[in-house]
């Protein structure tokens, strides 16, 4: 197995607790009532239809939403509050990878490292050029983000979570936009990571193959509401029409719904 | 109500931009060249055209204060009139504006583009603070870089002026008398007066541009309307200041 961590993983991985978690923008909810508890070094997946509030609820977890009411804790510090921050090293892959397109590909991943003294320059190149060994990118080293493939991107972005060595790890749509052959790649990074560092793991995701082959417990979120919570095993022929329909689709060529369309192409 | 409220909004969270940047002053030596950066960027990319236009401004000013003072036989008054009127008041509101356009416009694209694309947020999350990073060097070097492009302005207004004088033939006043008389009504309070103005709107105009840039929300539509947003803002209290830190200063 690879080793994915740039140097032996200190700090203990911490818990995630979502109390009654209410998020509204300008009045409209996208969040009711959410509650979980994500526990220490588990891989938990959210999944849910576009639109469902998902990236919201991550975003609440990294400390960038403040919660209309209720409240999400990590470990016994507010998620909410910028101190946890300087408590808990924590680690978003941005859904669209948020790299710094002022900055190369070992400026992106160096960044963190210099702005919190971890190293000295010559550390910081090792460990920079470790994380990037891993995910197959030495030859990106000095390019931008704008000459990369959005594949590469997400792949750096993992790459910058990673020399973090954070004690809670958060993917928003990590496989999203990405061929097969990636999106199992990101998911087995996903999964040996874990298993080697204990970290903390939150998945935001549609991809089903994703949450069953990674997840220790899923849930599911519809409409801002979370409809579901288990094992993936429990998802396999869920009772629930919406979940069933969720991770099942099928496909009406006579859909009545589009009658209209073909009326109107006539 | 709406716009009165969005007015109060900008103000609270530019006065609290201000704060939360000045309480990383003390990491400032640590980001030594992210300032002599900025430095660059708002000093050495705006010389160009803080010279060429302070040139003229001296010319234009010379030119018609010469035809008008002609009539009153006041010609060797020139140079005390183009001096202080630019030391006083034109250099320092002149630099201001080009420094609103040349960089503040830049700082606002660059600020609300990170923002769009979520690299604001990506710096949250890795607990580097984005006032730190990327509002306290800019504050700083343009503190640092208003008195010197200002005092350029000035002196290369005093030299257009001196230029026309000099070869304009209904004015025909030599440079000695130009700056005889430049010299004989101006003081070191003057001067400084009018770096103090220069230092109040560099700061003031750079605070708003950052305010403005990382409060963008939405689209890439959004960083365009933010830029114009900035920039009239900044305009706006160029002017607005100028009168306000001139009363205190006379």
């Amino acid at each position: 197995m690879a080793d994915y961590t740039a140097t032996p993983f200190t700090g203990k991985p911490f818990g995630v607790t979502i109390d009654k978690l209410n998020k509204s923008f300008d009045g409209v909810p996208v969040l009711t009532d959410v509650s979980l508890e994500i526990r220490p070094g588990e891989i938990f997946v959210i999944m849910g239809p576009s639109g469902s509030g998902k990236s919201v609820l991550l975003r609440h977890v990294a400390g960038l939403e403040a919660a209309t009411s209720g409240r999400v804790n990590i470990g016994e510090f507010d998620a909410a509050d910028p101190a946890t921050r300087e408590r808990v090293r924590l680690a978003l892959v941005f859904q669209a990878g948020a790299l710094f397109n002022s900055m190369s590909v070992y400026d992106n991943l160096a960044l963190y490292l210099r702005e919190h003294r971890v190293d000295r320059e010559a550390g910081i190149r090792e460990r920079v050029m470790h994380a990037l060994q891993i995910l197959s990118l030495e030859k990106a080293v000095d390019q931008f983000p704008a000459e990369l493939s959005g594949g590469m991107k997400k792949r750096v972005a993992i790459a910058r979570a990673l020399v973090i060595e954070p004690q809670l790890l958060l993917y928003d749509e990590p496989t999203s936009e990405l061929d097969p052959v990636m999106s199992a790649t990101i998911s087995e990074i996903i999964a040996t990571l874990r298993e080697q560092t204990a970290v903390t793991t939150i998945v935001v995701s549609h991809d089903r193959d994703l949450a069953l082959a990674i997840a220790d417990r899923l849930a599911i979120l519809m409409d801002g509401r979370i409809r579901a919570t288990g094992k993936p095993g429990e998802f396999k022929a869920p009772a629930d029409p919406a979940i069933a329909n969720f991770f099942n689709p099928t496909i009406d060529l006579k859909n009545p719904r589009f009658k209209q369309l073909e009326h109107n192409h006539e | 109500m709406k716009q009165l409220s969005a007015i109060l909004e900008g103000i609270g969270s530019t006065l609290l931009l201000a704060v939360r940047a000045g309480r990383y002053l003390p990491t400032l030596p640590r980001q030594f060249p992210r300032f002599i950066e900025q430095c660059y960027v708002i000093g050495y990319t705006t010389l160009p055209i803080v010279t060429i236009l302070s040139f003229f401004i001296g010319s234009v000013l010379a030119l018609q204060s010469g035809y008008s003072m002609e009539n009153f036989g006041a010609k060797q008054f020139i140079g005390t009139l183009v001096g202080l009127s630019i030391v006083r008041e034109l250099g320092p509101v002149m630099v201001a504006i080009l420094v609103t356009g040349r960089v503040g416009s830049a700082i606002t694209a660059e600020l609300a583009s990170m923002k769009v694309y979520q690299e604001v947020d990506a710096l949250v999350t890795m607990d580097i603070p984005p006032e730190r990073m990327l509002v306290l060097p800019r504050l700083a070097a343009v503190l640092v870089m208003m008195p010197v492009l200002t005092t350029i302005a000035n002196l290369c207004g005093w030299f257009g002026g001196a230029l026309v004088c000099k070869y304009t033939t209904f004015i025909s006043v030599e440079p000695d008398s130009y700056f005889a008389a430049l010299k004989r009504f101006m003081d070191m309070k003057d001067v400084t007066d009018g770096l103090i103005k220069a230092e109040v709107f560099g700061f003031v105009v750079t605070l708003v541009c950052c305010n403005v840039g990382l409060n963008t929300r939405g689209g890439p539509r959004e960083i365009g309307a933010s830029v114009t947003r900035a920039v009239v803002i900044s305009l706006i209290l160029i002017l607005v200041l100028d009168y306000f830190v001139t009363k205190f200063l006379i």
